[in-house]
């Protein structure tokens, strides 16, 4: 029996192998999991479907830092794929190794048009060079909002979702006098409470612009709007309008919102899609993330990863993927992309149209584009662009260990975001000094 | 002292060869890259590396949170150890008496060491969860007691039991194993001079298993700091603020999470020597009361 089964599997592979023959191959390793990991597939499908001349290989790897992990490890024994999709964070160190092909280059030389004032200023400024050229193909792109309870809003009396933190804060407030055992389920995110935070505040991260100037660059976030930000979340949590919700302490915030138990929670809009999944029991919907009032809010920035192509590879296999990526970025397939995650377009195009068919009119759709007026809130400025920073999943690790200390009663705030501002440097120090001489391009 | 002497021979060259090649290759050649690293600024995608001496080293041991790292891998290793070590020999003793249902655990037993870290972890999580696990029901009877996320003790606590729990089966295989390779005649000679059980495991049983004890002994030591990696990351994260934050659990934070190859490099050069320095106190200074037979 066993022996039948590997003769006709040998046989398939056989026959498999002869139809693909004249298929140029190339390898695309990427983060994403479980059903969003199913939709990467799907495309890869799609698009050996689509075309006679290529095949992509599609390998997951079981989470972004994998991925990233993984793909060093092979580019030094040269077994790397060509196509890598990177998070923000990781891909600081790509950057400044040169050892990958700017997109924009890739289009031009494989003679793939793209028009690349299509896409969102936002998310644009974050995956390019100064001089404006993309060095990665954006794809699964997000941004912060906050979910909310509408039934627990309306029994709360509140009628708006707020856009400020004072109006958030009296919400929960509210929240708790109309008997709300847990207002806000609060999970520490440097993503949101640092990162996004100071962007819609246009308060810097760090200096040299947030590191885009230069790699002398230190941290700054101890110093600015942020302290109080994270003094008021303190406050919040002890007067108990807001609550921790993490895995460690026993349940995430998006499970403790689920549940109906916590009435608001700041997450990726990617979760959109995962919420409305898990069918909550109430009304609920999405609002951007609020700024202080006398703050003239900015754009965020956009989240989630995007596709960078390695040095070292033939000229069939950059082609294979100059192909991909321009398959990706077709509004069929982002729609795709966008009916099968939480994630938002980003080309100004595909956005465009989907409003005019009417797409985010009608469920499980509706407001999720709510995102899109965050991201494009304003022009970006100087500060709004994004982060270019070394270490930077360090620099969030310690932001994150400081910050729970804090939350423990070990030391204020302050001293805490001092700390892992101090500890930050330190890495940003290392990285410069690693990369001496360097620059972003 | 008798010692053993072997003419040189090709054949033996040749048997030997194969798992010289696989030692070289998997331990000395790492070490090797990772001593070299440790003393350089390594760029993770290649591209060139600088010489910065003990830079490196510098950073790492002037620096507070690295020595509380230490502190916690000695606490967990030592825990872990004297948890698995007593427990192994308590179940060895009974399975070696043939208590009532030995037969049964005897093989259940030695299940978990099959089991990997990372699972072990996770398993432990549905014990340990101070929402849903089987420690959530001290917290409805006292709420908010039990909570990982919020006391370093309990976390440490929590890594340690599963750690130990781990490491039980190795133990008990070897204890049992010694247990029953004591002469049946001593121990029944003990029992018609009159020593009841207790007196003979005191003063008969133990002894004798000394050997196998400081074998243990240093198997588990190294064990704990070379193989709590799993546990760590799927039961705590090396949280709450870095309570739980292992030298290895560091080391892979630092170097895989982080691309900062250079510093987990220095790292591991450190938790090397810690594990070769704590052996060699041990063979010799333990070794001294142990009798080999």
């Amino acid at each position: 029996m066993t022996f039948k089964l590997s003769i006709t599997a040998m046989a398939l592979l056989a026959a498999a192998t002869a139809a693909n023959a004249e298929k140029a191959k190339f390898e695309y390793w990427y983060g994403l999991t479980g059903d969003l990991g199913a939709v990467v597939a799907e495309t890869c499908n799609r698009f050996n479907a689509s075309q006679a001349d290529y095949e992509a290989v599609c390998v997951g790897q079981d989470g972004y830092d994998k991925a990233v992990q993984n793909t060093i490890a092979a580019f030094r024994a040269g077994k790397h794929p060509a196509l890598l999709q990177s998070f923000d964070a990781g891909t600081a160190d790509l950057m400044l190794s040169g050892e990958f092909y700017p997109v924009t280059k890739l289009m031009a030389d494989t003679g793939v048009t793209v028009d690349w004032a299509d896409y969102f200023p936002g998310i644009a400024n974050y995956y390019s060079s100064k001089s404006g050229e993309f060095f990665s193909m954006p794809w699964n792109s997000s941004t912060p909002v906050y979910y909310f309870n509408k039934d627990h809003f309306a029994k709360a009396g509140i009628t708006e979702a707020p856009i400020t933190w004072e109006g958030l804060e009296q919400a929960l407030v509210a929240l708790k006098d109309s008997g709300q055992a847990c207002g806000l389920a609060y999970a520490p995110s440097a993503w949101i409470d640092l990162e996004q935070f100071s962007m819609v505040h246009n308060v810097p991260v760090a200096s040299n612009n947030n590191g885009y100037d230069g790699l002398d660059t230190e941290l700054l976030f101890n110093t600015t709007l942020h302290v109080k930000h994270m003094e008021n979340i303190q406050r919040w949590l002890t007067d108990g309008v807001a609550m921790m919700r993490t895995q460690a302490a026993g349940k995430t915030a998006r499970d403790s919102f689920v549940e109906g138990e916590c009435s608001v929670f700041f997450s990726s809009i990617a979760d959109h899609n995962t919420v409305h999944k898990l069918k909550p029991t109430f009304g609920w919907d999405v609002q951007i993330i609020p700024t202080y009032e006398g703050v003239e809010r900015k754009n965020s920035v956009v989240g989630g990863a995007s596709l960078w192509v390695l040095s070292g590879k033939s000229e069939a296999e950059y082609k294979g993927a100059a192909a991909y990526l321009a398959f990706l970025a077709t509004k069929e397939q982002q729609q795709f992309l966008l009916e099968n995650s939480g994630y938002i377009p980003v080309t100004k195009s595909t956005y465009d149209a989907l409003l005019a068919e009417g797409f985010y009119a009608k469920e499980p759709y509706i407001n999720r584009d709510i995102a899109m007026k965050s991201l494009t809130w304003s022009e970006p400025t100087e500060l709004t662009r994004g982060i270019r920073l070394g270490g930077m999943i360090q620099i969030r690790a310690e932001w994150l260990a400081e910050v729970e200390a804090a939350f423990a009663g070990q030391k204020t705030m302050q001293e805490a975001l001092d700390t892992a501002a101090a500890r930050g440097n330190e890495q940003l120090a290392r990285f410069a000094q690693t990369y001496a001489g360097k620059s972003f391009p | 002292m008798r010692r053993a002497y072997f003419k040189f021979s090709w054949i033996a060259a040749a048997l030997l060869a194969p798992q010289l090649l696989i030692v070289f290759v998997f331990f000395y050649w790492p070490s090797a890259q990772a001593l070299y690293w440790a003393f350089t600024l390594e760029q993770p995608w290649g591209g060139g590396n600088t010489w910065v001496g003990f830079d490196n080293f510098r950073k790492v041991l002037s620096d507070a949170y690295y020595w509380s790292s230490v502190r916690v891998s000695v606490i967990y290793a030592l825990a872990t150890t004297v948890l698995a070590m007593s427990m192994a020999l308590t179940l060895a003793i009974f399975v070696d008496r043939q208590l009532a249902g030995y037969k049964a655990y005897r093989v259940a037993i030695i299940w978990p060491y099959a089991v990997a870290a990372p699972a072990v972890g996770l398993a432990f999580q549905f014990v340990f969860n101070p929402g849903a696990g089987l420690f959530s029901y001290i917290n409805t009877i006292a709420p908010g007691w039990w909570d990982l996320s919020k006391y370093p003790w309990q976390a440490v606590t929590a890594i340690v039991i599963a750690g130990a729990w781990k490491q039980v089966a190795y133990s008990f295989v070897f204890f049992l194993a010694a247990l029953q390779s004591i002469p049946r005649s001593l121990t029944e000679a003990a029992a018609m001079d009159g020593a009841r059980p207790l007196r003979r495991m005191m003063d008969l049983q133990l002894p004798l298993l000394t050997p196998t004890f400081f074998f243990l002994l240093v198997i588990n030591i190294t064990d704990s700091f070379t193989d709590s990696f799993g546990i760590v990351d799927t039961l705590t994260g090396g949280g709450p603020f870095r309570a739980t934050d292992l030298m290895v659990y560091k080391i892979y934070a630092d170097g895989f999470r982080g691309f900062d190859y250079s510093g987990a490099a220095a790292q591991s050069i450190i938790l090397m020597l810690l594990v070769m320095a704590l052996t060699f106190v041990q063979f010799r200074y333990i070794e001294r009361r142990v009798h080999y037979t």
